[in-house]
């Protein structure tokens, strides 16, 4: 083991969540370290080349890696150690066990601020582990950062917002889509990402399933189907595709394991995307001293992990010893912004979701 | 349609039909399924996998997703190579 580190806020993930949770603790005062398993900060928001939904204090209309850019920006300028090609491997009351360029060592705190993400959920049918088949964040990473194209036919499954804006992004790489698949009835992203790809000319398959991938050591073709009313393939509605690439948008489930590994309470919530970490209003856990926002507290948005990264920045920085001067007043408008966040038919779900966690939170605090 | 066939923890090279055998079995949580197959004891320590066992352990045992717990997470989060924690350059 190299050297021990120590430092006042400790944030995990340099994703909008993380990057937001240490500018807030770092502008409260305190020393704040963020680590990034990747070669720079961003989180997915490095990937996102389309133009942003929502209000305009929320970066609407702004290209996600811009608004990155000016994360990392603000961060460097405040003195906000950013840790990059640093994994947290593991999670030891207030330490974190980490691996940096190669040498594990130990980053030790007094407050932390999970703010690690969320990973793709598989599918699983024949053929399903073709090289050629893969999660739709796969398929952005190989085209907006590595300038690769990872197929030249593809198949999309998931008519939600990751599968309408990697099939708009695949087009405007150059590849060919022969359509959307999508399980559900109708689709699940916003009206005008499917405008989008049907006036280019893609059709999206509602009611439609992957029955099977076919390929000699790589994927060739994809079969799909029409569903019943009870979900189940209609014979004779079979479709082949002649394919080189099938992205898969089917859900992000928020990712926890240092948040288990930390004894965190957690509760099965299926509108945030899993398993979660009972949190309380401020993003602390029921570990003390433990805090978590974005993603990994539940798959949201880049604009409500960049509220929930406030709040629970100043809180773990208040924990610290460091209390911004307005700090209720600060708190309670990042509240507001999220409440208003999460309005609307896409919203409500997931503001009710969250009421019912910090609930339970409550629960458990008072049963204490 | 059998899909006995399919490939559910890629790491381990687990089939659904084996998970479903150990179900049958007795194996009636994620933590005995993982215990009786390896399925989830991979590289990616269940990160592709997890959810597709929990899908098929609801399934079979009637369930929902939320009865279910998803099994313990020990470090690391990640592979790391023995040379990182002997404090050696690989
Ligand atoms: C295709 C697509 C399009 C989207 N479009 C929009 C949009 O238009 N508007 C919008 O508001 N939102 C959009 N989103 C959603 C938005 O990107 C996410 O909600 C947001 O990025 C979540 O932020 P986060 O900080 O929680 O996580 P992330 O951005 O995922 O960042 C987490 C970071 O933590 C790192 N990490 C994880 N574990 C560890 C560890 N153990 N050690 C070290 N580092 C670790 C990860 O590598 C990652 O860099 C889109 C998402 C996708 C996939
Ligand atoms: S897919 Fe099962 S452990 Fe990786």
């Amino acid at each position: 083991m190299a050297g021990a580190e120590v430092t006042e806020v400790a944030v995990v993930g340099g994703g909008p969540a993380g990057l937001s949770a240490a500018l807030a603790a770092r502008q409260a005062g305190a020393k704040v370290i963020v680590v990034d398993e990747n070669a720079a900060p961003g989180g997915q928001l490095r990937k996102q080349i389309h133009k942003f939904f929502g209000s305009k204090e929320h970066h609407a209309g702004r290209r996600g890696f811009r608004i990155a850019e000016e994360l990392v920006a603000a961060c460097r300028e405040q003195g906000v150690e950013l840790w990059t090609d640093t994994l947290a491997y593991g999670i030891f009351d207030h330490t974190l066990g980490i691996v940096r360029g190669g040498t594990a060592s130990t980053l030790a705190a007094r407050s932390i601020v999970l703010a690690t993400g969320a990973s793709e959920n598989a599918l699983a049918f024949p053929g399903c582990t073709l090289p050629g088949v893969m999660g739709a964040g796969a398929a952005q990473t190989f085209i907006n950062l590595h300038r690769v194209l990872p197929g030249r036919r593809a198949l999309i499954v998931g008519a939600g917002n990751v599968g309408l804006i990697i099939t708009y992004q695949l087009l405007q790489a150059g590849a060919e889509v022969l359509g959307v698949v999508e399980a559900a009835p109708r689709i699940g992203g916003y009206a005008v990402h499917a405008a989008k790809i049907r006036r280019a000319g893609v059709p999206i398959y509602t009611r439609h399933t992957v029955l099977n991938a076919a390929g000699h050591g790589e994927l060739e073709e994809v079969t799909i189907a029409a569903l019943d009313e009870n979900g189940w393939p209609i014979a004779g509605s079979e479709r082949t595709f002649a394919i080189d690439l099938l992205c898969l948008a089917v859900g992000l489930t928020p990712l926890t394991e240092l948040a288990w590994q930390a004894g965190c309470l957690f509760e099965y919530c299926g509108p945030l995307g899993g398993h979660v970490p009972l949190h309380s209003e401020d993003m602390e856990t029921t570990v003390p001293g433990l805090f978590v926002a974005g993603d990994m507290a539940g798959v949201e948005e880049a604009s409500t992990a960049l509220e929930e990264g406030r709040l629970a920045g100043l809180a773990a920085a208040a924990y610290a010893g460091y209390r911004s001067p307005n700090l209720e007043e600060e708190k309670a408008a990042a509240r507001e912004r999220l409440q208003a966040l999460r309005s609307g038919p896409f919203g409500e779900g997931r503001y009710l979701a969250h009421e019912e966690i910090v609930r339970r939170w409550l629960k458990w605090r008072d049963a204490r | 349609m059998n899909d006995d066939d399919v490939i559910i923890c890629r790491c381990e090279e687990i089939t659904k039909g084996e998970i479903r055998r150990a179900i049958q079995a007795g194996a009636t949580t994620f933590k005995a399924i993982k215990k009786f197959t390896r399925a989830g004891m991979g590289l990616c320590q269940g990160r592709t996998c997890r959810r597709l066992i929990l899908q098929i352990l609801a399934q079979e045992t009637g369930q929902t997703p939320g009865q279910l717990l998803p099994g313990s997470y020990r470090p690391p989060t990640r592979p790391v190579p023995l040379a990182a924690l002997k404090g050696e350059k690989p």
